[in-house]
């Protein structure tokens, strides 16, 4: 492959990926007090955000850990709290299905919320061709190294942070950014909205079940519309 | 369990969750329907994480001046759909959210 291409995608990736870093810091942040005040050895904290590597359920770790939870539990917890992850699994796979499993691997761990929006809506307006891939990582190693490095902020200077700051806002709002502007046709709106206000109707589901139902409802919507329109 | 051992199980499952569908899609026939559902697969999960956090406030569903985060939502739904510019959703999201704190502060509301 061309290596300007290969830089060329990684940068773009790096690039896109750089805005939303404003919303991970914090979250970040975040989970390094939260960690603390939930009596986890800092080093623990630390390694965490490179074991797991997945924002609210490291949160939800940290609170059931600091509760006392079983071990078996928080496990259990922490996979149906990432169960979304199967979705984005399930939906990058047909544009990494040709590269070697080491690629594969490597792109699976980078796998999270923020560099799975970015990459699927780089995948679907360019399209798949050579060394998108790159991007892929561009944008995975930019949020892994933000989240690694906003960890140990956390660690540092979490207990500081005045809790009057709205700092967990923050997350929504990227979320918000990436999603609207690509509800451009009946179906995504619709699915949109549907697994929206499921969602709503289904918050207090535990272990955040319901945002799979709404999920599913949302996607079927999008499907149905689809269908009757074509 | 000891603390470093869960964190170990919870890494692999996280893992092994996210490497799923990427690493056996080849060698499973997928149906379709589930090819083309795929394409909603970011709208509708990621709508399902936002929703509920802008309008559920406390444990019930509040769209009145007590939760700010709402309005704060709706400016900033009205930004990405205009602008389709993340780090100006961000900003004017947040500066959204600290001026209707301030102002439903200052009228006693919050």
């Amino acid at each position: 492959m061309d290596p300007t291409t290969r830089s060329g995608e990684f940068w773009r990736g790096v690039r896109d990926e750089a805005p939303i870093l404003l919303g991970v810091v914090p979250f970040g942040l975040i989970f390094g007090a939260l960690a603390l005040h939930a009596r986890l050895p800092a080093p623990a904290a630390q390694a965490m955000s490179a074991v797991v590597f997945a924002g609210s359920s490291q949160i939800v770790f940290a609170q059931l850990a600091g509760a006392g939870a079983a071990g078996a539990v928080i496990v259990l917890v922490v996979c149906v709290v990432n169960l979304r992850h199967a979705l984005y699994s399930a939906s990058l796979a047909p544009f990494v299905r040709s590269l070697s499993p080491a690629w594969k691997l490597l792109l699976a761990y980078l796998l999270t919320d923020e560099a799975y929006a970015v990459t699927i809506t780089h995948y679907q307006r360019a399209g798949e061709g050579p060394g998108r891939h790159w991007y892929f990582l561009g944008a995975g190693l930019t949020l892994w190294s933000a989240w690694q490095l906003s960890t140990a902020a956390g660690l540092f200077v979490g207990a500081q942070i005045p809790a009057s700051w709205p700092l967990d806002f923050v997350l929504p709002l990227t979320f918000i950014a990436l999603v609207v502007p690509a509800l451009r046709d009946r179906a995504s709106l619709a699915a949109a909205l549907v697994a929206g206000l499921s969602g709503v109707a289904a918050v207090n589901f535990p272990y955040k079940t319901g945002l799979l139902l709404a999920a599913a409802v949302g996607i079927l919507t999008g499907l149905a519309l689809e269908r009757r329109q074509a | 369990m000891s603390l470093w051992l869960t964190m170990l199980a919870a890494g692999l499952a996280t893992f092994a969750t996210r490497l799923s569908f990427i690493y056996f899609l080849d060698k499973l026939r997928l149906p379709d329907w589930f090819r083309r559902g795929l394409r909603f697969v970011p709208a509708a999960v990621l709508s399902a994480l936002i929703l509920p956090g802008l309008v559920v406030h406390g444990s019930a569903i509040d769209l009145g001046p007590h939760n700010p985060e709402f309005w704060a939502g709706l400016v900033a739904i009205g930004v990405a759909w205009r602008t389709k510019n993340v780090l100006l959703t961000i900003l004017i999201g947040m500066v959204a959210l600290l001026l209707l704190r301030a102002l439903l502060g200052h009228f006693g509301l919050l």
